[in-house]
C-alpha cells in the first residue's frame, strides 16, 4: 500500500548571514506497509521518526526539500495529492494531549474530523459518540476540554480521530510516551485492531519493548536512514541483521543492559560512509568508504556490507 | 460555591476600586494644592478687582485654605464622600450634571471608536497573519505602524480638512448644526456630526489591535493543534475559522477593553479638534479656566471609567476561557 524508497529530506537554513546551509536530516530512508499490517517505526530522538510522518502528510515547512519516491495504493505521493489526501485516506494519531485545540470540546473536534471527511454535522456528530462509546469513553466526554482529560482518556481521544476518518494508513506519532503501562498496552491493542480491520497502521516510537508487543515488523531508524526492516520475531529469535538493530536489542533492561557508546551523527556532518560506522564493533576501511546498499537478508532488509545470509 | 466566588470576586474589586480611588484623591489634591492656581481667585474670578485683602483673607478662613494641608484635605474628602462634588465655574451647574451631560454625547463616539477599532483592527490582523510575509501582510504592518506613531490631533486635523473642508461631506463641527435648539437634532443629524471624530477614534485604534492580533495568529498557526488540524485536512482559513478565532479573541478582548484608557485619552485630544462638545472637550476647558472641582470630577470619572473597563476584561476571562471557568 504504502512504498517509501531513497528518501531524502534536506532542510534548507540561514547559517550567519545570507550563508546558506543544507541539513540532511533523513537520507536515503526506505519503508513500506501493506494493508493490515502494523509496522513500528522505531529509533533513538533525532532519527528522522517523526519527519517521516510529516512528509506523508505533507506537513513540512517550508524550507524542506524532499526527494526519493513515496508511492501510496499504487501511485506516487505528490504534494497535491498529500493534500487530497491527507485527513481522509492517511490519519495521524499525534503524539499528545498537546495538538488538541484547547479551547475547543474534544467531541467537537472529532465530529470537526468527520465533516472533514464528508459528513454533513449530523452524522458525524452520531460517528463520534459511538466511537467514543466503543473506546467506553464516559458520557460526557465530548463536552470535556482537552485539559479535563486523563492520559488514559486523551489517547482513546486522540485514536478516536484516526477512528472516524476512513483512512487506509494510520500513522502513530509516538503515542505511549509517558504513560501508565496499563494505558500503553491499550493503547497498543487499539492500534492492533485498526490493522485488523484492514488498514496500515504505522506505530512511530522509541520504545522497542511497546513495538515488539503489537507490530509485525519493525524498521529501525538511525540518523535519518533505515538501517533494517526485520519480523518482529526476529528479536527474539536472534535474527537481526544490522550492528545498531542488535545494540539496541542487547541494551534492553531484560537483556544485557549495555548501551553502545557514542552518539547518532549530527545532519550537519555525516559520515561519507556507513552512519554508524563511527561507533560499530564491526567497523572496517570499507565501511567509511561509500553508504551501503539496502540488502534483502535472510528475509528482512539491512543497510550492512557485513550482513551474512 | 459559585454564590462565594462572586463575592470574593465583587469585594475584592470593590476594595481594590476604594484603594485606587483614595490614590487618585491623594495626587490630585496635593498637585492642585501646589499648583500656583488661588483657590479664592478661581472662585470669584474676574470680580477680584472689586473685593478688598480683608474680604479675601475672610472668604480663606471660611473655607479652611489656612489650615494645614492634611486637615484640609481630610474635609475635602469628606465632602467628596457625601457627594458634595462642587460647582463647575466654567460651566456654571454642578459637576455632576456637567460630567453627565456631557459623558453622555461622549460615549457614542467611544461605543462606535470602540466596536469599529476593534472589529477592524481583528480583521486587519486576521488577515495579515494569515498572509504573513506577503505584500497584503506588509501594506496592513505599514499602516498599522504609521497609525501608531502618528500624534491623535494631528491625524484629526488631515481628516478634518479632507472630509470637511475638502470634500465637504462631514459638518466642521460640533455635535448639531450650529443653530438648531437641541430637541430638534435628528438622530441622523447627530450621527452625521458623530461620525467623523468616531472614525479618527477608530483609526487611531486600530493600529496596536491589528499588530496583537497578527503575532497572535501567526503563534496560533505554527502550534501543534494546528499543524494536527492540518493534517486531518483542515484548510488554512477553515484553520482560522475553527480554531484562530476561539484562541485570538481572548487576549484581543482583553487588549480592546485595556485600551479604553487610550480611547478615553484620544477623545480629548480629538473632541478638541472636532469641537465636540464631550467631556474630552470639558476637561480642556476646565484645565485652561483653573475650573478645579469639574477637572476633579473629570479625573475620579476617568480613573472610574478606566478601572471599569479592565474590570469587564477579567469578566469576559472565564466566559471565553474554559480552563479558567471550569478550573484544571
Amino acid at each position: 500500500m504504502l512504498t517509501i524508497a531513497n528518501l531524502s529530506i534536506t532542510f534548507t537554513q540561514y547559517d550567519q548571514g545570507l550563508r546558506r546551509k543544507q541539513l540532511a536530516v533523513i537520507s536515503d530512508l526506505d519503508l513500506s506497509v501493506q494493508a493490515g499490517e502494523l509496522v513500528a517505526v522505531v529509533g533513538a530522538s533525532g532519527s528522522g521518526k517523526s519527519l517521516l510522518a510529516h512528509a506523508l502528510l505533507g506537513i513540512l515547512p517550508a524550507n524542506a526539500q524532499l526527494t526519493g519516491t513515496m508511492e501510496f495504493q499504487g501511485a506516487p505521493l505528490t504534494p497535491e495529492r498529500c493534500q487530497a489526501l491527507r485527513g481522509s485516506a492517511i490519519a495521524l494519531v499525534p503524539q499528545s494531549v498537546g495538538y488538541l485545540d484547547p479551547l475547543m470540546t474534544v467531541g467537537r473536534q472529532v465530529q470537526r474530523v468527520g465533516q472533514l471527511n464528508g459528513l454533513p454535522a449530523g452524522p458525524a456528530k452520531t460517528l463520534m459518540k459511538r466511537t467514543f462509546n466503543r473506546y467506553d469513553l464516559p458520557a460526557q466526554t465530548p463536552r470535556r476540554y482537552p485539559f479535563q482529560l486523563s492520559g488514559g482518556m486523551a489517547r482513546r481521544v486522540l485514536v478516536s480521530t484516526a477512528v472516524v476518518t476512513q483512512a487506509d494508513l494510520v500513522i502513530a506519532d509516538e503515542p505511549t510516551p509517558g504513560l501508565h503501562p496499563d494505558v500503553v498496552t491499550e493503547t497498543l491493542n487499539h492500534l492492533r485492531e485498526l490493522a485488523q480491520a484492514g488498514r496500515g497502521v504505522i506505530l512511530i516510537t522509541h520504545d522497542i519493548d511497546a513495538a515488539l508487543q503489537v507490530a509485525d515488523r519493525v524498521a529501525v531508524f538511525y540518523a535519518g536512514t533505515t538501517v533494517e526492516i526485520a519480523a518482529a520475531q526476529d528479536f527474539g529469535t536472534g535474527n537481526l541483521r544490522h550492528p545498531y538493530t542488535q545494540a539496541l536489542w542487547r541494551s534492553l533492561p531484560q537483556n544485557e543492559f549495555v548501551a553502545v557508546s557514542g552518539n547518532q551523527p549530527s545532519p550537519e556532518n555525516l559520515p561519507p560512509g556507513c552512519l554508524f560506522s563511527d561507533r560499530c564493533p564491526q567497523v572496517t576501511t570499507e565501511c567509511h568508504q561509500a553508504r551501503p546498499e539496502f540488502r534483502f537478508v535472510r528475509q528482512g532488509w539491512v543497510r550492512c556490507i557485513h550482513a551474512e545470509s | 460555591m459559585q454564590l462565594r466566588r462572586i463575592l470574593v470576586f465583587t469585594t475584592q474589586k470593590l476594595l481594590r476600586l476604594g484603594l485606587l480611588l483614595l490614590a487618585v484623591a491623594i495626587f490630585t489634591f496635593v498637585l492642585l494644592s501646589l499648583s500656583p492656581i488661588d483657590p479664592v481667585q478661581a472662585y470669584i474670578g474676574a470680580d477680584m478687582m472689586q473685593i478688598s485683602p480683608e474680604q479675601r483673607q475672610l472668604i480663606a478662613e471660611r473655607w479652611g485654605l489656612d489650615q494645614p494641608m492634611l486637615l484640609r484635605f481630610g474635609d475635602w474628602l469628606g465632602q467628596l464622600a457625601q457627594g458634595n462634588w462642587g460647582t463647575s465655574m466654567v460651566f456654571n451647574q454642578p459637576v455632576g450634571a456637567v460630567i453627565a451631560s456631557r459623558f453622555s454625547l461622549s460615549v457614542q463616539m467611544l461605543a462606535i471608536a470602540w466596536l469599529l477599532s476593534g472589529l477592524l483592527g481583528l480583521g486587519l490582523g486576521i488577515v495579515a497573519g494569515a498572509l504573513a510575509g506577503t505584500w497584503i501582510d506588509r501594506a496592513i504592518r505599514l499602516y498599522a505602524y504609521t497609525l501608531a506613531s502618528s500624534p491623535t490631533f494631528w491625524v484629526a486635523l488631515l481628516l478634518l480638512i479632507v472630509f470637511s473642508v475638502s470634500l465637504k461631506v462631514t459638518p466642521i463641527c460640533c455635535a448639531a448644526p450650529p443653530g438648531q435648539l437641541a430637541a430638534d437634532v435628528t438622530f441622523w443629524q447627530h450621527l452625521h456630526h458623530l461620525l467623523l471624530p468616531a472614525l479618527t477614534l477608530s483609526i487611531i485604534g486600530v493600529a496596536s489591535i491589528t499588530l496583537h492580533t497578527r503575532q497572535k495568529l501567526i503563534d496560533v498557526l505554527h502550534s501543534d493543534y494546528v499543524l494536527f488540524a492540518r493534517a486531518q485536512g483542515e484548510s488554512l482559513w477553515g484553520v482560522i475559522h475553527h480554531h484562530g478565532l476561539r484562541n485570538l479573541i481572548l487576549p484581543a478582548l482583553t487588549l480592546q477593553f485595556a485600551s479604553l484608557s487610550e480611547l478615553f485619552g484620544g477623545a480629548v485630544l480629538v473632541e478638541q479638534v472636532f469641537a465636540y462638545p464631550g467631556l474630552g472637550e470639558a476637561t480642556v476647558q476646565a484645565a485652561l479656566r483653573s475650573d478645579i472641582p469639574l477637572l476633579v470630577g473629570i479625573v475620579f470619572f476617568s480613573a472610574l471609567f478606566v478601572y471599569t473597563g479592565n474590570t469587564l476584561a477579567d469578566l469576559a476571562y472565564p466566559l471565553i476561557d474554559p480552563r479558567i471557568r471550569l478550573g484544571g
